[in-house]
Order: structure tokens, then sequence, then C-alpha cells
């Protein structure tokens, strides 16, 4: 009943935003090749539908694999970081300097190196991804409750000197890590959010193919309203990965206490 | 197969086959000697030169005020500070005492995302070994949980995850237990219960409870001790009469619980 209650939320908005963006069309009288009406948009992308889903099923491609590898990268350096100490010492640094450069930035060298194909976008995804998805898991992992790590020291102390790596192990898979969860999933929403900037943005500097391509080359030949109609589509999939990964990640924490559910009744 | 009721005190010649069910310690119990502790917090030395004694198969108990070092002795003890290289813990048996003795603390420490049943196996899960599903769920009917062991912490009240962390401590079947004022968020009715189970199923083991409640100290210590003073002392045991778990409004323990309230500095009132 929730995913019902949502999706007839986003749609009194999404009908809301469209009212507003007709009536800003009447009002200020900006001609089709400035401001197009949802009709015209509309009926555009009735055209243009099977270049529009065409183009569509390559950015989400790059979206979700770019998604895919900046977890896996995140969530590997994180364990690094946190589990050992010289990459603690060496690493961090490094990822907090990462981020001096603005990622957008490296767009032109991501498509010089990567070349026009769907590499270089996967490339600026996952590096826009990464550091959110690093940095969310890491704090987790040093915020765990002192008290699970004393209990679990007791249960698995021997008196044959100190710790052992199996045990360090064990307190990582079976305490860190899912006490780490909740804050994972926060820099896993982030990612979702912002990964298709990334792969958008990756698209506009140099590419064939995908809604960004799309927008550029519309642009280029006063398609205005194709323009939008790929914008619409880019916005539509934005939010239905938003709340796709959300809905996954509170099944992923259900023992997560969510106080907003709480205040809604 | 009928398993042995909470009230029944242990016996040593019991068929092998129960040993491994029942909650009562059934091994060897194990005394303990801390020796010329000391321990500095902050600048503050909370004891030096301390010595304590944890008699097998006894539980002592630890009052004194808050603040005085009760809770970093037990600490100590359970090797979760770092230790004055003057101090020697020696168990009687000459070998060490880590990965003999459970914890169990205020806080249940129960992990959120695990059902009772998961936290009670817990240990087992990190030491890589196949949790005792049957032994844990007679545990979990021990201290009345039964129908609360697929449950996760966040639906149960204050008593019942006391309880599960009680349980917790009891899988562990470790012949010592440090207990760091494991009823003290409790209201009195639980608490009196949970004293109770707690004194039949810690029997035989050797145990230290810390505690600021003389009452609780006198219901389920076979010794207690009084530690206060900085650097703080222990003073002699006081001995209960008859075993545990003893009713505080007795005739015999009055008195005993009106000594302990002088131990630790609280006058009498005039009326």
């Amino acid at each position: 009943m929730r995913v019902r209650r949502i999706a007839t939320r986003v749609l009194a908005a999404a009908l809301a935003l469209v009212a507003t963006w007709q009536v800003a069309v009447w009002v200020s009288g900006a001609p089709a090749f400035i401001l197009p009406s949802p009709l015209r948009v509309a009926s555009a992308w009735w055209q243009h539908a099977g270049e529009i889903v065409r183009h569509l099923g390559v950015t989400v491609a790059e979206i979700v694999l770019g998604l895919g590898c900046g977890l896996v990268l995140g969530v590997v350096s994180a364990l690094l970081v946190g589990y050992f100490r010289p990459a603690r010492r060496w690493l961090l640094p490094v990822l907090v300097a990462s981020q001096a450069v603005p990622v957008f930035a490296l767009a032109p060298v991501l498509v010089l190196w990567l070349g026009y194909g769907m590499a270089s976008k996967v490339g600026m995804a996952t590096l826009i991804i990464y550091f959110p998805v690093t940095v969310a898991l890491l704090d987790g992992l040093r915020r765990t409750e002192p008290g699970w790590l004393d209990l679990a020291r007791t249960m698995t102390a021997r008196g044959d000197g100190g710790p052992r790596h199996r045990d360090r192990i064990a307190v990582l898979r079976h305490i860190q890590l899912p006490a780490a969860l909740p804050a994972f999933a926060s820099g896993v929403r982030v990612a979702a959010s912002v990964a298709p900037i990334g792969a958008v943005v990756g698209e506009w500097v140099g590419s064939s193919a995908g809604l960004g391509y799309l927008m550029l080359h519309a642009n280029g030949r006063m398609q205005i309203d194709l323009m939008f109609a790929a914008l619409a589509t880019l916005a539509a999939f934005g939010v239905a990965l938003w709340f796709g990964v959300d809905a996954a990640l509170r099944r992923l924490v259900p023992w997560q206490a969510d106080s907003f559910d709480s205040m809604e009744d | 197969m009928s398993l042995c009721g909470a009230s029944q005190p242990s016996t040593p010649g019991r068929p092998a086959h129960l040993t491994d069910r029942h909650p009562a310690f059934a091994g060897e119990a194990i005394g303990i000697r801390l020796h010329a502790a000391r321990l500095a917090y902050a600048g503050t030395v909370l004891f030096d030169a301390l010595d304590v004694r944890l008699e097998p198969g006894a539980t002592t108990c630890l009052l004194g005020p808050s603040g005085v070092g009760k809770s970093s002795l037990l600490k100590r003890l359970a090797g979760l500070l770092p230790a004055d290289p003057d101090d020697q813990l020696r168990c009687d048996d000459g070998r060490p005492l880590a990965g003999r003795f459970a914890w169990m603390d205020q806080r249940d420490l129960l992990l959120p995302w695990l059902d009772v049943l998961g936290n009670v196996t817990l240990g087992a899960r990190l030491r890589g070994v196949p949790a005792d599903r049957a032994r844990a769920l007679a545990l979990l009917e021990q201290v009345g949980l039964t129908d609360a062991s697929g449950m996760r912490p966040d639906a149960l009240s204050g008593g019942m995850r006391q309880r599960a962390a009680l349980a917790r401590t009891l899988y562990e079947d470790r012949p010592v237990v440090l207990m760091d004022e494991p009823f003290s968020a409790l209201d009195a009715l639980t608490r009196y219960r949970l004293q109770g189970l707690a004194a039949e199923l810690l029997a035989t083991r050797t145990v230290l409870l810390v505690t600021h409640d003389p009452a609780e100290a006198l219901r389920i210590g076979d010794r207690v001790h009084v530690l206060s003073g900085r650097p703080a002392r222990l003073d002699e045991a006081l001995i209960p009469p008859g075993p545990p778990p003893r009713d505080p409004t007795d005739d015999q323990i009055r008195p005993l619980h009106r000594e302990l309230m002088a131990r630790l500095g609280v006058v009498r009132d005039a009326c």
C-alpha cells in the first residue's frame, strides 16, 4: 500500500508540474522554440518514441553500470581503509584530495582516454558516485557501538595472545558491516541521485548515443520539443531509479526505524 | 525428554547428554585473583595495589559509590582496559582467563538486525562454529522467551531484552561470568524476577556482579564487598546466610542491609 500511496503522490506532483508549465506557456506567450507546451512535447515524444527509447536504453545502461562499478569500488575502498591501518594512512588522504579535482573537469579527459562509446560515461558515473559511497560506508564502519565490539572481543578471546586475523574478519562481517548498513544506505541514495548527472555530462562532452546526446543534437537542430521530451524522459527515469533504490535499501535495513514513517500517521 | 527445571540445582553426576542442555555450569569452577591492580584514568588514580579474590563457584558482589571504579575493575578483568604492567591476574589453575569468561553489561548490547535466537548464538557465529540451536532454545525457555525467539530486539520490552542478554551470556557456557549492573535499568518488579532467575542459572559458576544496589547484592551474592575511597580499597567480604536467591526483607538479611548502607557511608535515618 506504501507503493501505491507513493505512486499516487508522484503522479499528482507530475501533473501539477505539467499544469504549471502549461500555464507558464499561456501567460508568457513564449514561442515554441523557447518553451514548447506540454502537449507539443508529448506529441514530439510520441513521434520520436522509438528513437527516445533507444537512447534511453543507452543512458540507463551507462547509469546502471556506473552505479555498479562505483558501488563495488566504493565498498572495496572503504573496507580496505577501514580494515588495514596502512591503507587508512595512505589511501584516505588520496581519497580526499581526489575530491579537490572537479569531476566534471575530468569528463574531456575520460572521453579522450576511454573513447566516445559507453565506457567514458560509465567511468564518469563511477567517479561521481565513488566518493559519497566510500565516505558513507567508512563513516558507518567507524561508528560501531563500542559495546558491541567489547562484547565481540570477550566472545572471541582466547588465552593464546592477541586478536587473530580470522576474528577481526568475523567481527567485520557479523557486527561492523551490518552496523554500517544504514549509513551505507544513505551513501547509495546519494549515488542513485547523482549517477545520472555523471552519465549525461559524459554524453555532452562527446558521444554518439544516449539521452544527453539526443538533447544536444535536438537543440542544435532547433527541435526544442524533442529536447524537452528527452529531458522529461530522463527526469522520469531519475525519479523511478531513486524510488527503486530507496525501496531496495529499506528492505536491506529493515531494523532501522524511520521516524518519518511514524510521524505520518 | 524432560529437561531439568530452572529451579533444580545442578548435580555433577548428571547423565552426560543432559549436561549440554542444562544452563548450570558442569565443568570445574575456577577461582581468580587479581593482585596489585592499578588503574589511572585521566590523571586520577582509581585504584592502586588493589587485591581482588573471586572464590571458585561463588557469586562475588561489588558495591560502591558511583565513579569509584567498580566498572573499571570489571573491565580490567574482562581485558577491555589496558592492563598496568605490574598487575597480575591469575586463575587458580594457572591458565589465562581470556576465553573462559562471559561478559554481561548494563546495556543489553543486542544487535538490532538479528532476532533473539541470532543474538543468543552470536558467539558461535563470531567463532565460526555452528550454532547449537537446541541449546539456545532451551536457554530461551529458561528465561521465558520461547515465544520471542524470532523477534527483533526493537519489538521487545526492556525486561525481555535483558533476559535475552542473560540467555546470550549463558549460551557462552563459560566457567566465569562478569556482570556490570546487569539489571539496573529495569523496573523494580522485573529486576526482582530477573535477579532470582540469574541466581538460579548462574549457580556453580564463578561470578563477579558489580551493582550499586545493596538489596541486589544481598539477594544474589555469596560474598559482598564494598569498594570505596580514592585510590579505592576493598573491605572484608560480608557473607549473607543461606543460598541465593534470598529475600532481602528476611529478618536475617535486614541487618546486613543496614551494615552495607553504613559501609557505603549512609547513616541511618534518625526515625
